[in-house]
């Protein structure tokens, strides 16, 4: 087995109302800043999967993302392997 | 039901007792729903919100007792964290996003009743709205448009803000409630069980839990 390490990223879908984001926009006049526009707020979340080959690993992360770490109906999600990958310690 | 983090779970068991149920608290880790006939769960903030709220919430062991049960056909209630717990578990449809103003609401709300040929509703008289109130920071009702067509066109919308308060949230068409296929599983973003006495303001929201106490004995009458 070995481990490897996952990043799922997680956002609001197109068209989405993202109030967040629209409360950050909101304060970057605050900071003096122009330009910037069209802010999205989501998450990432990391994690470690113990499997036999990444094809698994990224299986387990895949159904994890798809049916907890986001809701479909609103967020779209990706999944990123991120180092180190090695053998558990 | 209590989750941890549940919030309302006495308000709502005073409400049904009021009404004139034999209500009980039931955890989120029992491993049945002791007969009951009526499931109702609570709003709150069951597991912190954290990830989405009622993400985690739907994966309690209890959930499996209670999918069980609505597929029966039994009654099932979810009121404001318990509406997001049952969108998030897929027994009523749609999302709830955070409020179109990022702020938290709290205040009342009027709610006209759009069917009253159903479990829930069945003791509202005709034409009566509800003045209930509501507590909540992620109740934006929304369902992408062709799907919300299909919730309209079969009657699946069971609530709406209505009247001069308006639409507290920026919930898509002012939907405030909702009733899946079968008839059995509702939720609101507003609490009745805060509107059950009239020292609380109005009494508006015991119309719902008369209306499950009656619904509730036919089907054990049968």
């Amino acid at each position: 087995m070995t481990t490897y390490r996952f990043a799922v990223s997680v956002m609001p879908k197109e068209g989405i109302l993202d109030p967040q984001g629209r409360a950050v926009e909101g304060s970057l006049g605050h900071l003096g800043l122009d330009g910037v526009r069209d802010v999205r707020v989501g998450r990432r979340v990391e994690l470690s999967v113990e499997a036999p080959d990444e094809a698994a690993a990224r299986g387990t992360v895949e159904r994890l993302a798809g049916e907890l770490l986001a809701n479909s109906l609103i967020e779209r999600w990706w999944v990123e392997m991120v180092g180190p990958v090695g053998a558990p310690a | 039901m209590v989750f941890p983090g549940s919030n309302c779970d006495r308000d709502a068991l005073q409400a049904a007792r009021l009404a004139g149920m034999d209500a009980q608290l039931l955890w989120h880790e029992d491993p049945d729903l002791r007969g009951s006939d009526l499931v109702i769960l609570p709003g709150g903030f069951a597991y912190g919100d954290y990830l989405r709220a009622g993400a985690l919430a739907r994966f309690s062991p209890v959930m499996g007792a209670v999918h069980a049960h609505a597929e029966r056909g039994g009654l099932v209630l979810g009121i404001c964290n318990g509406f997001q717990v049952l969108t998030e578990a897929g027994l009523v449809p749609g999302a709830l996003l955070r409020n179109a103003s990022s702020r938290f609401e709290h205040r009342w709300v009027r709610l006209s009743v759009e069917r009253r040929d159903t479990p829930f509703t069945q003791a509202v008289p005709a034409g009566v709205t509800l003045r209930l109130p509501i507590a909540h920071g992620e109740g934006c009702y929304f369902l992408p448009g062709p799907q919300l067509d299909e919730l309209e066109a079969r009657g699946g919308v069971l609530f709406r803000y209505a009247g001069p308060e308006g639409n507290p949230n920026g919930s898509a068409r002012d939907v405030a409630g909702v009733i899946n296929e079968r008839g059995n599983v509702c939720g609101l973003m507003p609490h009745p069980e805060r509107a059950s006495e009239a020292l609380l303001g109005s009494e508006d929201g015991m119309l719902l839990f008369r209306s499950l106490l009656e619904s509730a004995a036919a089907v054990a009458a049968r």
